[in-house]
């Protein structure tokens, strides 16, 4: 929801500067999966704080409850299950929500100004009081993480807690995460906490550990440190290389304003035509043969 | 207007509400959908209750152009069959646009522009009408993968920018050809309208005769 701040980068739906003179320092959230217990903490912590209580489902034989995120679940553990190599199970568990694009997706596709905001910070935030429920965030997002309120028609996603990281604290899942598997700072500083999750890794026999910033939305604000970063996929579908469709950069390009220009091109065209040609009458001859 | 007991009848009552039903909802979609099509036309959202208002009705009132269309085309579409002399009429729209007739090929019911306009308004209409359903996020989106609901976007957009330039050239033409905006009121036109700019159609209803 809507904070009182003039730390704003990008707007949705906005061809004008938005109010950006108050700068704040980039955060991100790094989620190192190595250290996940799978405990679910951080979801109550986030129905907690952000007041939510989604329908209570039913067990479809996995662990993951509920089933998928939706309007009311802005945060999920993602349960696999997976035989990395013969003989060796791994079960990797992946909090599962909104990554907080650098180039978000869903702002670039959202058609109703201010409806989607992402400050200073890096945070990616949903102003649903200027949503209109069309759902083009669905369609821009590379991640699949906004959902449509069936209460209210209205888009939902994690907020990364602006609103505490607003007022200096941390995220309600990191606050609430009991092995440190999440942690919460500047962008900077997160990297290099990384760095040292991934050199740990490394030397314990997962040489293909690393961090998970993907560079195709222009890095994340949130984080994971992968034992596998050669295979995300393996992490309940975590795309290899997100980026923004080619069709939505298309669709929200350069393409409608110049189809719009030409729309008033052809409408101011003919105006002149019609000034210049005038207007294409009956001629006399005829008009003649038929006048008694 | 002069009206005359010896005017031509160019459109019937059905056709012509058929037509004004097409032409209605076409105009509420065109100002509903620029809403999302690009920021600078937002405001328009207003004309219909809000952003909101404007993302419900859109699609609804799809549903009644596209059904109008169909009966429309119904109508129409075998007096749009383009012959030989349709494109001879085509490859001289130059002099046509020019302000130039006398050289073009007589043109039947309808000219060659005319049955142009048609089949693109047509490809248009299906379309949108396939895109728009994909992108109907409250019923329907659910049911594609999200590579075709983007592609679908795209096209729903890119159609009906086409079709809102198809749209002013078939308004203008009216305007410009005058004596052709009564037919869409009343049905009718007068014999000389029909001689200058029907020749053939004129000949096929009056045998020839004055």
């Amino acid at each position: 929801m809507a904070l009182q701040s003039l730390d704003i980068k990008a707007r949705s739906a906005t061809t004008t500067p938005s109010p950006a003179v108050r700068e704040t320092m980039p955060v991100a959230k790094l989620i190192d999966i190595s250290k996940c217990i799978g405990c679910k903490a951080c979801q109550a912590a986030c129905m907690e704080w952000n007041d939510l209580r989604d329908e209570v489902g039913t067990n479809v034989g996995v662990y993951d409850n509920p089933a998928d995120l939706s309007a009311k679940s802005w945060t999920l553990m993602r349960f696999s299950e997976v035989e990395v190599e013969q003989g060796k199970l791994e079960w990797l568990i992946r909090k599962d929500g909104c990554m907080h694009c650098a180039d978000p997706g869903c702002l670039k596709a959202c058609p109703a100004p201010g409806a989607i905001v992402q400050y200073s910070n890096g945070i990616v935030d949903f102003h649903e009081e200027n949503c209109i429920g069309c759902g083009y965030c669905v369609t821009g997002c590379p991640f699949n993480v906004p959902r449509i309120s069936a209460q209210d028609s209205k888009a939902y996603k994690c907020t990364l807690c602006s609103d505490r990281v607003a007022v200096g604290m941390e995220p309600a899942c990191v606050k609430t995460c009991p092995t440190g598997a999440i942690v919460f700072g500047a962008k900077e500083d997160m990297i290099t906490h990384a760095e040292g999750r991934v050199t740990d890794l490394k030397s314990r026999g997962y040489a293909n550990a690393g961090l998970y910033d993907p560079q195709g939305v222009g890095g994340t604000h949130v984080m994971y440190v992968l034992q596998h970063a050669d295979k995300p996929e393996l992490y309940s579908g975590l795309p290899r290389d997100p980026a923004i469709s080619p069709m939505v950069g298309l669709w929200k390009g350069v393409a409608k304003p110049l189809a719009s220009f030409a729309i008033g091109l052809v409408a101011i065209g003919s105006l002149f035509h019609y000034v210049m040609k005038g207007p294409n009458e009956v001629s006399k001859d005829i008009e003649k043969e038929f006048e008694e | 207007m002069k009206r005359d007991p010896k005017d031509l009848a160019r459109y019937t009552a059905s056709e012509r509400a058929n037509h004004w039903a097409v032409g209605i909802t076409f105009i509420l979609l065109g100002l509903s959908g620029l809403t999302f099509f690009h920021p600078a036309f937002y405001p328009l959202n207003q004309l219909f209750g809000g952003g909101v208002w404007a993302r419900i009705l859109h699609p609804f009132i799809g549903v009644v152009m596209a059904l109008s269309f169909v009966a429309m085309f119904f109508r129409f579409w075998k007096l749009n069959v383009i012959t030989p002399t349709d494109k001879e009429w085509l490859s001289r729209i130059g002099e046509m646009v020019d302000g130039d007739d006398h050289n073009m090929p007589e043109a039947g019911k309808y000219n060659g522009g005319q049955k142009l306009l048609f089949w693109l308004l047509v490809a248009c209409m299906a379309l949108l009408t396939v895109s728009g359903i994909v992108i109907w996020r409250a019923y329907f989106s659910a049911l594609f993968p999200i590579g075709l609901i983007r592609l679908s976007s795209v096209v729903h957009a890119a159609a009906a920018a086409g079709m809102i330039v198809l749209i002013i050239v078939h308004v203008y033409a009216a305007i410009w050809t005058r004596g052709t905006i009564r037919a869409m009121w009343y049905g009718t036109v007068s014999r000389a309208w029909a001689k200058q700019h029907h020749p053939a159609w004129f000949r096929q209803i009056t045998g020839g005769g004055k």
